[in-house]
């Protein structure tokens, strides 16, 4: 794994429901090794741009490339195997399993035991189950959930379910990791704690592309930024950069100075924690 | 009082960690032997104590309890619902049937068509699971019920231009399995003892029925099992996974009914005849009643729901003579008064224990987690936001 140049290059995915594009021509490049901001009002094409990388949805045009491998075209399974995993916006587990369980259907792709070994528990099936059931507990350690090992998934609190949902999709060894909005109705201390243990996945050597809609969490954790608007490409850069490209502030704040509205209705100011942008 | 037993005699083997996590190996031991003694005295227990008949029931039992858990690794471990399910006990009892008796004028030995059994009723299996892939639910369970009633309408009608199937008719004298030149259908004897038929195929079904148990548990706690539960419970994680939610269906569709193509074989040799009427709509229902009622994905429930419904309905045969002789005639037929209460059974199950019978953990949970969504994550150390 080489530290320079792009892990995920995303190259004029377009995409249409309907009558309505989703997404147009949109290109950027993910380095390996970075935690990767997606970021844009509501109905800027996040999910779907994160749909067509992780192989859920087919764009109409374009495509990604994992680390020069097309991903675009590939079935959802078959993306996870080349090395993206994701989580999902609305949490989902396998709720009646337990955690560890859930870890170990996240193994799957790293694992061989067919129907007749599993018949048969061939000493290789054993050591093969004995081997995830090791690492499953070593991600839950990571992720810090060990402790509900062999609770429901269902039965954790929502930040910890948050959590496991992580170490799922970790446990597939993925070298992109996409998380889509994984502070989404978490607390501050929760929050917090997420930020923590998504600085420590990238200093693991795991790329990160997250979609977050807490802004503070995204430019205090991103090394680079892109911003959708209405399905486009509006701002690609570090943090800094994006804080105070024009277009950005318009798509967040609205128009320019000339009918400037009183603040409270520019929902986006405070949220952006920019103060000198408002 | 004797079905009982016979109900605690079954389960036994298949609980050797319930009966023996609390207790030493030694008392372990002692409860599986009692178990295998159990079962393999059982078809003189039950002929001596409730009289030949009861032996075929117990044969039928066997029969069943194979067909329910082949059901179960497609209803219960991967969540897909299965209304032609016979359809699979139909591919194997019919390809038993043209190639061991006089229709074809086949013989091809037991050893042989047992295994292509399983493998025809797996392809079957996949052909059905290939066109349905995307769907679920009651989407699913419409095409498999159209499945189900297209092949036994084939079975029904192929008998013109070319006979086939001998239609309506269905095939005779379907020859009797003959393990290693010992026929199934005659009374051996061993020393003093004498074993008829219908023990003979006992011993060979609990064989067969031990076997798919043994398969069932097996699948269930593996990496596929696992797989299953979780395109079960939500099929887009699962695929996210990396789980290949396509060959894991069309595995569990494969795998179930060879399972139902193995017994079907099973059936014709019993039986001596097979016809398209055996392999209706009911019957389905029944067998998916059968893992519904015991507590579907659970291998012990599923068994105990086959013992159920097949012993149930051969007892209330007695209620017809029962009331004749308390009121000098019949009232109420026992073939109606069958379905009434089995009607009311399965009322009173879905109400009061919606997980089966005899519930697997995770399914009692699902079960139970509906209503208490929202307390149960209250009680984790951390404050919910």
């Amino acid at each position: 794994m080489s530290t320079a140049g792009p892990l995920l290059t995303v190259q004029g995915i377009s995409k249409a429901f309907g009558g309505v594009k989703a997404l147009s021509g949109v290109s950027f490049e993910v380095p390996q090794g970075a935690v990767y901001g997606l970021i844009g009002p509501n109905g800027a094409g996040k999910t779907t741009l994160f749909n067509v990388v992780t192989g859920f949805i087919q764009p109409d045009s374009g495509g990604c490339m994992l680390d020069g491998t097309r991903l675009t075209g590939e079935p959802v399974h078959r993306v996870v195997q080349l090395g993206v995993a994701r989580t999902f916006q609305n949490i989902r587990l396998f709720h009646q399993m337990s955690a560890l369980e859930n870890v170990m259907v996240g193994m799957h792709t790293r694992s061989r035991a067919g129907a007749l070994g599993a018949v048969l528990r061939t000493r290789r099936v054993r050591d093969e189950e004995a081997r995830l059931e090791a690492e499953a507990h070593a991600l839950l350690e990571r992720v810090s959930v060990a402790a509900w090992a062999d609770h429901p998934a269902g039965s954790l609190p929502y930040g910890l379910q948050r959590r496991l949902e992580i170490a799922r999709a970790l446990a597939s060894s993925p070298r992109l990791v996409a998380l889509d909005e994984p502070a989404a109705g978490m607390n501050a201390s929760e929050t917090a704690s997420l930020s923590e243990l998504i600085v420590k996945l990238r200093d693991d050597g795991t790329t990160v592309l997250l979609i977050e809609h807490d802004v503070r969490l995204v430019m205090g954790l991103c090394d680079r930024v892109a911003v959708l608007d209405r399905g486009e490409l509006i701002a690609e850069g570090t943090p800094a950069q994006v804080q105070r490209d024009p277009a950005v502030i318009e798509a967040y704040l609205g128009a320019p100075a000339e009918d400037a509205r009183p603040a409270s209705h520019a929902e986006g100011d405070t949220a952006l924690g920019l103060p000198g942008v408002a | 009082m004797r079905r009982w037993l016979f109900i605690q005699a079954l389960r036994l083997p298949l609980v050797p960690s319930a009966a023996g996590a609390s207790a030493s190996p030694l008392a372990r031991g002692m409860v599986l032997a009692l178990a295998v003694a159990a079962l393999l005295l059982a078809p003189f227990l039950v002929d001596a104590l409730l009289g030949r008949a009861w032996v075929r029931v117990l044969d039928l039992v066997m029969l069943y309890t194979m067909l329910a858990l082949g059901l179960n690794i497609v209803v219960g471990f991967a969540g897909l619902l299965d209304l032609g399910y016979i359809a699979f006990f139909a591919v194997g009892a019919y390809l038993y049937a043209l190639c061991a008796s006089p229709h074809f004028g086949l013989y091809l030995p037991f050893w042989l068509l047992l295994p292509a059994a399983a493998v025809l009723a797996g392809v079957f299996g996949v052909l059905l699971g290939a066109p349905t892939l995307k769907l679920r639910g009651d989407y699913l369970a419409i095409v498999t019920l159209g499945f189900g009633e297209i092949i036994r309408i084939f079975l029904n009608n192929l008998n013109a231009p070319i006979n086939l199937t001998n239609g309506p008719q269905g095939i005779t004298m379907v020859r009797p399995i003959e393990v290693a030149g010992v026929s199934m259908a005659q009374v051996h004897s061993i020393g003093p003892l004498s074993i008829p038929a219908l023990y003979n195929y006992y011993y060979l079904f609990l064989a067969l029925t031990l076997l798919v148990v043994f398969v069932s548990i097996r699948l269930q706690h593996s990496r596929v099992g696992r797989a299953w539960v979780a395109i079960r419970e939500d099929e887009l994680a699962a695929s996210a996974s990396g789980v290949n939610t396509r060959n894991l269906k069309l595995l569990a569709f494969a795998l179930g009914a060879s399972f139902g193509g193995i017994a079907g074989s099973l059936y014709a040799s019993f039986q001596g005849f097979v016809s398209p009427e055996s392999f209706g709509l009911m019957e389905s229902i029944m067998v998916l009643c059968m893992v519904v009622l015991g507590g579907m994905g659970h291998v012990r429930g599923v068994v105990l729901g086959a013992v159920l419904l097949v012993a149930l309905p051969e007892a209330l045969r007695y209620i017809g003579p029962m009331q004749r002789s308390l009121f000098g005639q019949v009232m109420v037929e026992p073939s109606d008064l069958r379905l009434l209460l089995f009607g009311i059974a399965l009322v009173l199950v879905m109400r009061w224990r919606p997980a089966g019978l005899w519930p697997s953990p995770v399914r009692r949970r699902e079960f139970a987690a509906a209503p208490a969504a929202g307390g149960s994550a209250s009680t984790g150390p951390e404050p919910r936001p």
